[in-house]
């Protein structure tokens, strides 16, 4: 195990500092001088300019350039935004329990739809049920999430005027958010109705966000299930006289798990890419929105520091899900 | 069983190839109705400026936002209606048919044929190359694809163009590690040896000898890389960053619909689901290719 740890970590190392390659060369890939870019239409004056090339290490060769941001990067500095003026790192991780919030809500939503869905189509296998459920589940993999995120809000907020258009909480609340979780935050603030309006607010963004992984997930249920189900245990778990929903819900469901769990982590990343779409929308403020805004301002260390960041976080979760699913199948290890 | 001998009869009686997979793919009804689909989307994105009844970026000042002709104040002249600066619906999404056919085309045809060239080369390099090429297409993949799209766009500027060499780089890694798998496993089977004992060269080996039969995968990938392109190009037109107005674009008629979708339905609902109807079909016809040409999922 030691050794799989071992070997897992090492391809994780040329990655990393392969991303933080490509985080080094955005700024530098720009085209035309750097600094005239990054000022844009507000232009920048000599002794600005000269500053600034000196604050950025551009007269620096290049290498000794790299090093500087390696080392900063180590030590958790990622510059400052051009905006706000403050470390990069610090925004980052002042909105990211918001984006954190919604992923988290997205995927309760999607497993707990998604993997019963899969199950109960496997054992119905061809039904009516079956072939709806999956032709649904094709649908919602092939679902243009902006335009179903612009859907929701016609019908919900629009018509039926129960779901509120954007943002976390409505404006009538106000309360201390030490940890960054509206939801948590609301719930354990004295303020009634708070928890309930923070919900109301997650609806929407919840069911966008988890489309897609819902009907990834419904689908890889269904065909790990159905894998499993032919095999000889299930037979004799059938033999022995085990009623239908215990050897379909434990002994099948369990041993289908693995590539379930699997897909779950792996999408990480399909939740981050998604989440950009959908905080556009609703104007969540989390790091999906902070980095679309960030193009448009042109804020370029931002942009810079959060492709690290996002990047290395969805490594870490790679790295992870890699190293669980060795922990749960030896047969991956021995690779 | 005794052996039958192999007569040049049986041989000739065997279906070829394609009638072979037209008789699996056949059998999966949703596959042929997205191939059907799919062939309408290819005529409409060919023959979009003899179809549309308007020139997609004229603008009717007499009839803004006007509703389909089934709803009241509509008419046939305007069949889907028309968006806030009075352009008439119908003619710009028959022509953003033709953005979304050419973005997918574009996209598949460098995305793959880059993808296909640098997995041959992963599998018969030596391991050291083939270790660099794996981390390099490892590094990509760790960005998430709209994300990277989305930075590269930034950094070449918007337009569908760069939008397109964004997608294609964002999708390439995924031919890369479909082709290399591929390779290795056919690398070592007896036909391939007998190739090399026959004196044939290496590139000879990889694309002749050895790419044919790797094939199958990659035109899956390719259905359904297809369907990811244009999902990504329309995103990025969504968010301002892929093909700019006044294009017919889906994904930019929808950014330019998001102010009025509390007054005129149907400025966003028509982009969206030619969106939607175009990829499920893509993606139905991935699932039908996968099931006829990937033997080892045949009839599982």
């Amino acid at each position: 195990m030691f050794r799989y740890l071992l070997s897992r970590l090492l391809t994780f190392l040329p990655t990393f500092f392969g991303v933080t390659i490509i985080s080094f060369a955005f700024i530098r890939m720009l085209p035309g001088d750097p600094i005239i870019v990054m000022a844009g239409e507000r232009g920048v004056s000599e002794e600005r300019y000269a500053e600034l090339i000196q604050q950025f290490g551009f007269d620096q060769p290049i290498w000794r350039q790299y090093l500087d941001y390696l080392g900063g990067v180590v030590q958790g500095d990622l510059g400052q935004s051009f905006v706000t003026k403050k470390p990069v790192w610090d925004e980052f991780f002042a909105l990211f329990p918001a984006t954190l919030e919604l992923s988290i809500c997205a995927m309760i939503f999607a497993v707990a739809l998604g993997l019963p869905a899969g199950v109960i189509a496997a054992v119905n296998r061809g039904k009516l049920f079956d072939r709806t459920l999956m032709s649904t589940a094709l649908v919602g993999y092939s679902m243009p999430i902006f335009w179903w995120a612009l859907l929701l809000i016609i019908v919900f907020s629009g018509m039926l005027g129960i779901t509120p258009v954007s943002g976390r909480i409505s404006l009538l609340y106000y309360f201390d958010n030490p940890s960054g979780f509206m939801l948590w935050d609301a719930l354990v603030s004295d303020q009634k109705g708070a928890f309930w309006s923070a919900l109301h607010h997650l609806i929407l963004p919840t069911i966008v966000l988890g489309t897609i992984p819902l009907a990834v997930i419904a689908r890889q249920t269904r065909s790990a299930m159905l894998e499993v189900l032919s095999e000889d245990y299930i037979r004799t778990a059938r033999a022995k006289g085990l009623a239908p929903g215990r050897v379909n819900g434990v002994h099948a469901l369990r041993n289908a798990l693995i590539p379930v769990i699997t897909v779950i982590g792996l999408s990480v990343g399909t939740l981050l890419a998604g989440a950009i779409l959908t905080e556009t929308i609703f104007s969540w403020p989390g790091i999906g929105k902070w980095m679309v805004d960030s193009i448009f301002r042109r804020d370029y260390p931002v942009v810079q520091g959060g492709l690290l960041l996002i990047a290395v976080m969805v490594m870490i979760v790679n790295l992870t899900v890699d190293v669980l699913y060795g922990l749960i199948n030896p047969k991956i290890r021995k690779r | 069983m005794a052996l039958t001998p192999v007569t040049s009869g049986t041989l000739r009686n065997r279906p070829g190839r394609l009638q072979e997979f037209w008789y699996y793919f056949r059998e999966n009804r949703g596959a042929v109705i997205g191939l059907w689909v799919f062939a309408a989307f290819i005529v409409v994105a060919l023959f979009a400026p003899i179809l549309a009844p308007h020139d997609p970026t004229q603008q009717f000042r007499d009839a803004l936002l006007q509703p389909p002709f089934w709803e009241e104040g509509g008419s046939l002249t305007y069949p889907l209606g028309t968006d806030a600066v009075g352009r008439d619906m119908l003619s710009r999404l028959l022509h953003g048919a033709r953005y979304s056919f050419y973005v997918g085309i574009i996209v598949v045809t460098f995305a793959a044929s880059g993808g296909i060239v640098i997995g041959l080369l992963a599998g018969f390099a030596p391991k050291w190359v083939d270790t660099i090429i794996m981390r390099v297409m490892d590094i990509i993949l760790a960005f998430p694809s709209l994300l990277l799209a989305l930075v590269l766009v930034a950094i070449l500027g918007p337009s569908l163009t760069n939008a397109m060499i964004a997608i294609a780089i964002v999708l390439q890694p995924h031919y890369v590690r479909l082709t290399r798998a591929s390779v290795l496993s056919e690398r070592s089977k007896d036909y391939v040896t007998a190739a090399r004992v026959a004196g044939a060269k290496q590139t000879r080996l990889m694309f002749i000898t050895v790419l044919p039969n790797c094939l199958s995968p990659i035109i899956v990938q390719g259905a359904l890389s297809f369907s990811t392109a244009i999902l990504d190009a329309a995103a990025l037109g969504f968010l301002g960053m892929g093909a700019q107005p006044p294009t017919p674009e889906w994904g930019t008629m929808l950014a330019e619909a998001r102010e009025f979708i509390l007054r005129a339905w149907w400025v966003v609902t028509f982009p969206g689901v030619a969106i939607l109807i175009t990829v499920l079909a893509i993606n139905l016809m991935g699932d039908g290719l996968r099931d006829a040409l990937d033997p080892k999922l045949k009839r599982s």
